[in-house]
């Protein structure tokens, strides 16, 4: 097995995917990192303080401004009442949310980046594994040797899981280096809180924990890379199941971005919890903000992608094994 | 001397309600070139699929030497080296990393086949360089040598010599000679190309629209059914001598057709001659692939 793994890498390796996606990467974070430079600039120009209390003061401000309006939605509302909770919490036990730092900005960089931009980086990589074996022809000269069909797979699976935990490696180290340079390598001790749980009546600070920030980001980083993987089985599966690669790259795609709309607008279609596409934002979970549909938690969204995960994971490996190369 | 390596037994395949490979059954001996000879969608390619284990059989049976390749897919593959269609090795990789990867799915062949498998199909020079700057003939060679990585009993070719030029249909034809030859490989290669299995082949089976209408030695195929044109001046004259010594079939160009008998051609010629007759052209011809189907089939054509 080990030498089928190394032969995946090899070829992966040669496809300089890795370095794409890595480049990528690289690019996003120096755009996120100025933008949210420029936003801590503005804010204090207009505020003339750097004094983040003053800073989350004219937030809470802001926000209950916007809460009055009578056009915004009533699941907006929710949305924005919990918020505004939670940044009254902050202010009354003193501890700044958004501490500046390298850490922080991993936090945000993952937190905004769990449902769709690494998603989509692990897509590039897990939609062709397969498919493209079909669409080179090399797929015969792979099967036509002394090693069950399961195990060639397996050995790709392997690979995949490696690359995922690759990427979410890089992004994590791309991010620090590269925001460091800004806003500095420090406040990793930062204490951020975490265990809000949304209920009818608001915000339930009860179970509220004081995290530090290492430990918060530790705990991000293993969402995401569960997340990643989730996606990457199911976009494995598809490119076993359908020999075009844009074919399947196009299915993922738009599932993961209708995730994305559906998250803002279905909590009124309560079924809907059960589509993985919906469940993917689990960072949001430990901030605190309000889930999509009412009843979603941590566990249930956990449950429900592990159980997307072990179905397609079966029907890529049933379906590889049976299938008659034409 | 006569040991069979691969056995097939009543292979069929449906597809849907179609059934595309009507049972097929034939064995290849050690050291035999066996040429598979049909049309294009004759249902070749089906057949080797299934031989080399992409496609699962509705019914009967494949075993390449003894094991069954549905019961013992490991021990079966292990002595079976095969390029289906076109070799289509990975282009974004080197020569060498290609074997190297297939090495890799072998048990106990070490890096030093590579060696011996490059030099044996002449790519030395080019081994290190990827597979996307070499040419066609390249590819084929360096897909007989991932064949040959596991010291295969049994070789699977799917017309070998396709889109090769004549230079390299040759050395390709040279090449699976030596091997059933010397190192004593059952060679099974498909061809739509009677000329070519002609000069490649020891015996053939002949497959049209999914059967095998004749299994035989290329000599018992071909012996009878060879002929020779004439070509000679003066014309109306000749064919009379011709005429009257066997059965003619004269052709709208001035040529004549007659049967090829070893041991009558040279009284023929001397019969001509002796009349004064010139010859031009005196050329042995093969049947064309249609014909021998239409006197196999007896006027069934091929689609």
């Amino acid at each position: 097995m080990n030498k089928l793994v190394q032969n995946e890498m090899m070829k992966l390796m040669a496809k300089k995917r890795l370095l794409v996606i890595a480049a990528i990467i690289g690019v996003l974070v120096i755009l996120f990192t100025y933008a949210q430079y420029k936003q801590v600039q503005t804010q204090q120009e207009k505020l003339g303080t750097s004094d983040w209390r003053t800073i989350l003061q004219q937030q809470i401000i802001d926000t209950t401004n916007r809460l009055t309006s009578s056009r915004i939605s009533e699941e907006w509302k929710k949305q924005l009442q919990t918020t505004l909770q939670q940044e009254q919490y902050y202010l009354d036990h003193n501890i700044n949310p958004s501490e500046p730092g390298a850490p922080t900005f991993i936090r945000i960089f993952l937190e905004n980046s769990i449902d769709l931009f690494l998603p989509l980086m692990v897509m590039v990589i897990a939609s062709d594994l397969v498919s493209s074996e079909h669409s080179l022809g090399s797929i015969k000269l792979l099967l036509t040797r002394p090693v069950k069909r399961w195990r060639v797979l397996l050995s790709k699976y392997i690979t995949l899981c490696l690359a995922i935990s690759l990427i979410v490696a890089i992004a994590g180290i791309l991010s620090y280096g590269i925001s460091g340079i800004v806003f500095g390598y420090r406040g990793w001790g930062t204490p951020i809180l975490t265990g809000f749980s949304v209920t009818d009546t608001g915000l339930n600070t009860s179970s509220v924990r004081s995290l530090p920030l290492w430990q918060f980001i530790l705990m991000d980083f293993g969402l995401v890379w569960l997340v990643a993987i989730v996606v990457g089985t199911l976009s494995f599966m598809l490119s076993v199941l359908i020999r075009s690669t844009a074919a399947g790259m196009g299915i993922m795609l738009a599932s993961l971005i209708s995730g994305a709309i559906l998250s803002n607008m279905v909590s009124s279609w309560k079924s809907a919890k059960y589509l993985f596409m919906v469940n993917l934002r689990l960072t949001d979970y430990l901030k605190g903000a309000a889930p999509p549909i009412e009843g979603m938690t941590l566990s249930f969204s956990i449950t429900v992608l592990l159980v997307w995960w072990a179905i397609a994971l079966m029907v890529a490996f049933l379906s590889f094994t049976q299938k008659d190369i034409y | 001397m006569e040991n069979i390596t691969l056995e097939v037994q009543n292979l069929r395949k449906t597809i849907g309600k179609k059934e595309i490979i009507k049972g097929l059954s034939f064995e290849l001996r050690e050291g035999e070139v066996f040429g598979f000879l049909g049309p294009n969608g004759a249902g070749k390619t089906t057949t080797i699929r299934m031989l080399v284990g992409l496609i699962k059989p509705s019914a009967g049976a494949i075993k390449i030497c003894g094991f069954n390749i549905q019961t013992h897919f490991y021990h079966a593959i292990k002595n079976l080296g095969c390029i289906v269609e076109n070799p289509e090795l990975y282009p974004y990789l080197s020569g060498w990393d290609n074997l190297l990867h297939f090495v890799r799915m072998l048990d106990g062949i070490s890096e030093e086949r590579i060696k011996e498998v490059t030099e044996l199909v002449g790519l030395t020079e080019r081994i290190h360089d990827k597979v996307k700057t070499y040419s066609l003939g390249m590819r084929q060679r360096l897909g007989i040598a991932q064949a040959l990585l596991g010291n295969p009993k049994v070789l699977i070719l799917d017309e070998p010599t396709n889109g090769l030029d004549p230079a390299g249909i040759r050395e390709m034809r040279q090449f699976i000679r030596y091997l059933a030859e010397k190192e004593g490989l059952s060679v099974l290669v498909s061809s739509h190309l009677l000329a070519e299995v002609q000069l490649l082949c020891d015996r053939v089976a002949i497959i049209s629209k999914g059967s095998i209408i004749r299994t035989d030695t290329v000599k018992h195929l071909l012996s009878n059914r060879e002929r020779v044109l004439w070509r000679f001046f003066p014309y109306e004259q000749g064919k009379m001598i011709l005429s009257s010594l066997t059965n003619i079939e004269e052709n709208e160009d001035e040529t004549i057709l007659t049967e090829f008998k070893e041991e009558k051609i040279p009284e023929w010629n001397k019969a001509l001659v002796e009349a004064g007759i010139q010859i031009i052209e005196m050329n042995r011809k093969l049947p064309a692939l249609e014909d021998l189907f239409l006197e196999l089939t007896g006027g069934d054509t091929i689609e």
